[in-house]
């Protein structure tokens, strides 16, 4: 029952996945544990925004690489589309303070060799996105980005993980992990389990495995909520964003249209569940009206919310620990790691396999909170 | 628009809801009554307050009950907001609703969910052509604008809802070509079992049989064990036959609209939202929300009362918001303290029928649990196979079945699939439903368009 593994995985959402995955892809003997079902909070009921545009500049190396090693080629990798559809991404400028702001953030990233961000002006959104709102004035374009299904890229990872034998434990909550010799030892309700390598991808909890490994960071849980309409007539293909305030909107191709953009409400971690309230929601409704007026009667047919872990300067941590031995931590994604999630097994597997990755993490490191 | 704390609001002004704010009123409570019609009554006593004698007589006596409530309420002071959508409602018992177009931020000391009941799904091959209705639709439209269909149609299923429709179309001069009963068919031993309830539930039978007296004496071909029941039609779109097998002879009626029923199941919506407990309820096939003989749910303060606490018919309701209504009272120490004993001794005689009802009445599994082909969620167009192939691939629940497929993702909000997927995900993996368990459900619990909810 019991089989010996070589690295434990704590947590079954897609950094938990792509990792276990990657490891096994290198030979390890890999077993997950998940508290609920794979997939059940942030991972499988976000926004699904495959995302390079906008991002901390430490993030962009790892987005890219994200974006051209494995999102355009997560068919051939794990066996499903994974709802993958390259619309692009485009982050309207409403006014003229919005435009000087995109203009000097497509120029930093040039100044740092990046030209995925371009600036297009209100002609070419037009053509993008011919229904908006005249006002708009241009915007930021990376024309690589998409989006994909949230669950069905769990469920992909899942069943690819599970082809390469790697053993998920679902309803299996950690309630302890300790480091006993040169092993880590996880309890959990359904026994304790072992392994020299432990990775920790608990999302919203992850701060308490990382306490109990000797790494306490200060990452708060948070709720964050979604909504989406009835279906209408196609009217939008990029996914959208706003510079001025908070947004992202999308359409899918059944012609719902999926309203979010770091709409946070309360979270209880102890019972797993964030409250939706639709009382907080008003301004996200507001903004896309505002962008599409032809969208004011549509009826908002459903919200809900999701459980993240949130750092105090919104990106993940991602690397060794720093007390023990042998554990790897990538959590805290701070409402942004879908997207990253491909990248982030290849690096937690790197980590393990090779001690180092290929790509910059220097800025997602643990101790960079240490007073 | 923010309003001042009362000590009751009372969701949905049926049977239960009614007598709730009434018996709460009584006892000088400060009691809001929010329903979505434009007056009281609810579902059972829709527009009673408007009816003429013509239709009263089309409906039945007991109907005409509803009056006497509805008036009460009226005379007692209870402030009533008719047309008024309930989005969402807080566990610290803030109501937000919909009245005029403007939202109203409702907060009170305690709330009484009387949200009813709503057909229980059933989910034939066919049944989400057009042409085919439920029977509560069908009685929807006679009670509210004395619309009956002008062609024959054919009514099948099992319930008292589709005897009491089929005599009131009678009664309205509506031509039924033939009723399906889809029952298990009475087993005279299981009956004779119940002897005592059907001596104690007599007036429930009495009118049971004369319902079917009525619809004998008018001639209307009845089939009795009717199986395999489809509705034919797929390649006009529209309803073109209903087809079934009875004693293992198939049958065939040419008819272009079908009203089906095969009972009715608690309304959960509220209590869902709230994450109030609730539990499996093997003899009703559904949930009902967990509470207390007041009928407080798992959360203080906060009661369900009527069908939506477990079907038990108006009358049963109204003894329960009663008994809600007086919890309410002593809670915040108005009025005479009271026991509740006689209400209950007077719901314990009404339910004394429901065993009976419950396995005369009781659908079969094949009606319930579809085959592979059969839609289950109509606004995803998610088939039973389909959800059967997700269990294939680990889904163990519906909230599952929502991430996988859209299922019960659509603007009904899973009120038309849900009993249905937890029963075909239960056969599917041998769980008990109770293990299987339920959608979470969300806001907003009523349609709210972006407009609305940016006005805030």
């Amino acid at each position: 029952m019991n089989a010996s593994s070589d690295a434990l995985v704590v947590g079954g959402g897609l950094q938990g996945l792509s990792s276990a995955f990657q490891l096994a892809r290198r030979g390890y003997r890999v077993r997950l544990l998940e508290a609920e079902y794979c997939g059940r909070h942030a991972s499988g009921v976000n926004a699904g925004g495959v995302r390079t545009l906008g991002r901390h500049l430490a993030e962009i190396p790892l987005a890219l690489a994200a974006r051209e090693q494995l999102w355009h080629h997560l068919e051939e990798l794990l066996g499903d589309t994974c709802g993958f559809v390259p619309s692009g991404q485009l982050q309207v400028a409403e006014n003229e303070a919005d435009e000087r702001k995109a203009r000097e953030r497509v120029a930093l990233l040039q100044s740092h060799g990046f030209g995925h961000e371009r600036w297009v002006d209100a002609q070419q959104v037009r053509e993008l996105v011919p229904s908006i709102s005249p006002h708009v004035v241009g915007g930021i374009w990376a024309d690589r980005d998409g989006y994909a299904l949230p669950y069905r890229v769990v469920t992909a990872y899942r069943l690819a993980a599970q082809r390469l034998g790697v053993d998920i434990l679902e309803s299996t909550a950690v309630q302890r992990v300790e480091r006993c010799g040169s092993l880590w030892r996880a309890h959990t309700p359904h026994g304790t389990f072992e392994a020299p390598w432990l990775v920790n991808t608990a999302g919203a909890w992850a701060w308490e495995i990382a306490a109990q490994a000797g790494d306490p960071v200060p990452m708060e849980p948070g709720g964050l909520m979604l909504m989406v309409t009835q279906r209408v007539a196609p009217f939008v293909q990029p996914v959208l964003g706003a510079m001025g305030r908070p947004l992202s909107f999308k359409q899918f191709d059944n012609g719902t249209v999926l309203i979010g953009g770091g709409l946070r409400c309360e979270a209880d971690a102890a019972q797993r569940h964030a409250p939706v309230d639709l009382t907080r929601l008003p301004r996200s409704a507001r903004t896309v009206i505002d962008l599409f007026p032809h969208l004011t009667q549509i009826s908002i047919a459903r919200a809900w919310a999701g459980i993240e872990g949130f750092m105090p300067d919104e990106i993940p941590v991602i690397g060794p620990g720093a007390a023990a031995p042998q554990v790897v931590h990538a959590f805290g994604f701070s409402a942004h790691g879908f997207e990253l999630s491909p990248i982030v097994g290849c690096i937690v597997a790197d980590l393990i396999d090779r001690g180092q990755s290929t790509l910059p993490i220097e800025a997602f490191r643990l101790d960079r909170f240490a007073v | 628009m923010s309003d001042s704390i009362r000590d009751l609001i009372v969701i949905g002004a049926g049977p239960a809801g009614m007598a709730a704010a009434l018996a709460a009123r009584r006892r000088g409570l400060d009691v809001l009554l929010l329903d979505e019609q434009p007056d009281v009554g609810g579902q059972i006593y829709r527009s009673i307050t408007t009816t003429d004698a013509q239709r009263q007589r089309i409906l039945g006596p007991d109907y005409s009950h509803g009056e006497t409530l509805a008036q009460a309420v009226k005379a007692a002071g209870v402030e009533h907001w008719p047309g008024t959508a309930v989005w969402q409602v807080d566990t610290d018992k803030t109501v937000h609703a919909l009245r005029g177009g403007a939202n109203h931020h409702i907060a009170a000391k305690a709330l009484v969910i009387a949200t009813g009941a709503m057909e229980r799904p059933f989910p034939v091959p066919g049944w989400t052509l057009p042409g085919v209705m439920t029977a509560g639709a069908g009685q929807i439209l006679l009670k509210n604008a004395a619309l009956v269909p002008s062609a024959p149609v054919v009514l099948a299923g099992c319930g008292p809802l589709l005897y009491l429709l089929a005599a009131q179309y009678l009664r309205a001069g509506v031509k039924i070509q033939a009723i399906l009963d889809t029952a298990d068919g009475t087993d005279w031993r299981l009956a004779i079992r119940h002897a005592t309830a059907l001596l104690a539930g007599w007036g429930y039978v009495r009118k049971g049989l004369g319902l079917l007296r009525e619809i004998k004496a008018a001639g209307v071909p009845f089939h009795q064990g009717v199986e395999q029941l489809r509705i034919e039609g797929a390649g006009a779109d529209a309803a073109e036959a209903v087809a079934f097998t009875r004693r293992g002879q198939a049958h065939r009626i040419a008819c272009g609209l079908v009203l089906l029923h095969q009972g009715v199941v608690p309304n959960n919506q509220v209590t869902w939202s709230l994450r109030a407990r609730h539990h499996w309820d093997d003899k009703q096939l559904s949930w009902v929300p967990t509470c207390d003989d007041w009928g407080q749910t798992s959360l203080p303060g906060i009661y369900v009362a009527g069908d939506g606490a477990g079907i038990g018919g108006a009358l049963v309701a109204e003894l329960q918001g009663e008994l809600a209504g007086i919890a309410v009272a002593n809670a915040l120490g108005q009025g005479t303290c009271q026991d509740g004993e006689a209400q209950r001794a007077r719901i314990r005689q009404h339910l004394a029928i429901r065993p009976f009802l419950n396995q005369q009445y009781r659908p079969r599994d094949a009606f319930r649990i579809p085959a592979d082909e059969v839609i289950v969620c109509r606004c995803e167009e998610v088939t039973a196979g389909s959800i059967r192939a997700q269990v294939a691939l680990g889904c163990s629940g519906p909230n599952q079945t929502k991430s996988f497929s859209r299922c019960g993702m659509g603007p009904c909000q899973g009120r038309q699939c849900g009993l249905t997927v937890t029963e075909v995900i239960a056969q599917a993996t041998g769980l008990p439903p109770s293990d299987v368990g339920y959608y979470r459900i969300r806001p907003p619990l009523k349609s709210l368009t972006l407009a609305q909810l940016a006005s805030e």
